[in-house]
């Protein structure tokens, strides 16, 4: 007998489920009464019928411990280990391996066997999180079987108002299979507490926001992004202005895991834009306290912190995406964080040059915030399918349009707003210039960027708070 | 397998320490009255108004100043006022 209870000598594992098990009984009941058999049986105590050494193994710890994949399977111990082992019905094997000269004289030479219990949907990770140490440091809430977890969940003020998915060790366990980072491992100080955050309670959040554990590097890589000092999350959490913090996933990888760069791509419908940036809030709410009427002081907020995550549309080579006009090459994931407080349309049907488009943006983009503010906001122009077609087809690059902007997009001195979205900030030199125009986005700046649907002339605003203290940040995703 | 369900806490929970408010005084007198400005337009405005009123009441005053109003005061900042004052008075304004 070993430490696990698992005997030495003959031992099978079997279901009563299994068409090659029920066939073998009485190959079953020889062994036993030849050699002496503990027979493990997966799912029903009494099979098979009128051998003594029956074990009830529906707990499947032996099956788990012995790493049990097909049944049936006969296997030999000696001394707390394993001897040999016979997977399936092969006659002779059984012979050879029991010992037995004339086992199973009426049986068919070979058949088959079937998937062990073991092998059913989530049960590795429900296995191994029973019956092994899984080196977790969360906390564990251990609440009866018929109790209702998402309730739970509730009532422990884990959630952003909608239901979350329970974090049970199983889900955790699966979800940090989807890294390769150690569970203990801290990331950094998330704000507003500036407390540590671990790999683990990244997966725990991310579970709760229903990513799948192949969203798990992006998840890490977004976290890891939003405390990079530059980005500032503890501002945008605790500002009385209404950001979120938005994000933006360039590169193979939002493809492999099937994110929308497209059609409503800043709306439902899509599990990794959503449970994404889902997660990023749960981190923010949960490890950091950033809780709203709390150190979070929004007079607004705005629906994109439940979450706000897409993908850049990359499909047409003709532009560089955001991620490379970044620096990075072509074939790197990225996550991007920026700060969004909505998304603000601009819709021209007519235009059919960039002249014509310009003019829409132009003055969509002078009116962010106020039409007469050049401080304190930013804002990425998301240019929409048909909008992009306008450009491609007159051969502009991204710099042109840029360029064109930087031209238009200047409001003079004298019709500054007083205050520090305006003219507080400026110093008498530039006061005593009436006529200087000065760039609307002079502290926030703008970027350029592409989604949405290809039907539909339509391209977007998503603006925001924006200065030297608050800035976009982009990280590579390590797989 | 019907046994109890676990889930992991997906806090800080270190965060659940409660640290205790230093006791208020009853008083300024005798005391060092730290004004911190926030670097929010006027802030100023209202802690000069502050200063002259406490000043004149014959109490220390020393002036501070965050670098940006949209960041957390750096450790050496917080350091330097609870070495040197009694009491902070942080003024938001805009």
């Amino acid at each position: 007998m070993t430490e696990n209870g698992i005997p030495d000598g003959l031992v099978a594992v079997v279901k009563r489920d299994c068409p090659t098990c029920r066939l073998i009984a009485p190959a079953l009941a020889e062994l036993a009464q030849a050699r002496g058999l503990a027979v493990y049986c997966e799912d029903d105590p009494d099979f098979p019928e009128g051998i003594a050494g029956v074990v009830d193994g529906r707990e499947l710890e032996a099956s788990f411990r012995l790493g049990i994949e097909i049944v049936p399977t006969l296997l030999r111990r000696d001394r707390g280990r394993e001897a040999a082992r016979a997977v399936g019905w092969h006659r002779d094997e059984w012979r050879a391996l029991s010992g037995v000269a004339g086992l199973g004289a009426t049986l068919p030479e070979s058949r088959p066997g079937c998937g062990s219990r073991t092998q059913e949907p989530g049960m590795a990770y429900r296995l191994k999180a029973r019956f092994t140490n899984t080196g977790l440091a969360s906390r564990e809430i251990r609440l009866p079987a018929e109790a209702d977890l998402e309730q739970a969940c509730y009532e422990r003020g884990w959630t952003d108002g909608l239901p979350v998915v329970p974090p049970t060790v199983e889900r955790v366990l699966e979800m940090l299979d989807g890294c390769r980072r150690a569970p203990g491992e801290a990331i950094g100080l998330m704000p507003p507490n500036l407390v540590e955050c671990t790999v683990e309670k990244v997966a725990i959040n991310a579970v709760m926001a229903g990513c799948l554990p192949a969203y798990m590097p992006v998840v890490l890589a977004v976290a890891e992004a939003a405390l990079i000092p530059e980005f500032n999350l503890h501002a945008i959490v605790a500002t009385t202005n209404a950001v979120a913090p938005v994000v933006m996933v360039n590169g193979p990888i939002a493809r492999a895991i099937g994110m929308n760069a497209k059609g409503n791509v800043f709306g439902q419908g899509n599990r990794a834009n959503a449970s994404i940036g889902r997660a990023l809030q749960l981190l923010v709410r949960n490890v950091g306290g950033g809780l709203p009427g709390e150190i979070d002081r929004a007079v607004f907020g705005n629906p994109g912190k439940y979450s706000f995550c897409f993908a850049e549309d990359e499909s047409d080579p003709r532009w560089d995406s955001y991620a490379v006009e970044k620096g990075f090459p072509p074939d790197a994931s990225t996550v991007t964080l920026f700060a969004g407080d909505g998304v603000t349309p601009i819709i021209d049907h007519t235009a059919r040059t960039p002249e014509e488009l310009l003019v829409s943006y132009t003055d969509a983009l002078l009116a962010t915030y106020n039409r007469r503010q050049v401080n304190e906001v930013a804002c990425f122009l998301v240019v929409g399918g048909e909008h992009q077609q306008v450009f491609y087809q007159a051969g502009w690059s991204k710099a042109d349009l840029r360029r064109a902007l930087d031209e238009r997009l200047t409001i003079p001195v004298h019709e500054l707003v007083p205050g520090r979205a305006g003219l507080g900030p400026l110093g008498p030199e530039i006061r005593a210039q009436p006529d200087l125009r000065l760039p609307k986005f002079r502290t926030g700046g703008y970027n350029i960027i592409r989604a949405g649907g290809s039907a539909g002339k339509y391209s977007a605003i998503v603006s925001a708070i924006g200065s030297s203290g608050l800035r976009p940040v982009t990280r590579e995703i390590a797989p | 397998m019907t046994r109890e369900q676990v889930m992991l806490d997906p806090t800080a929970e270190a965060a659940a320490e409660q640290k205790p408010r230093i006791p208020r005084p009853h008083a300024l007198d005798g005391l060092t009255v730290g004004l911190l400005d926030i670097n929010k337009p006027r802030g100023d405005e209202f802690l000069d108004r502050l200063e002259t009123l406490l000043t004149g009441r014959g109490l220390a005053v020393r002036r501070y100043r965050k670098e940006r109003f949209s960041n957390v005061a750096s450790d050496g900042l917080r350091r330097e006022v609870a070495e040197a004052c009694d009491v902070v008075v942080e003024a938001l304004a805009d």
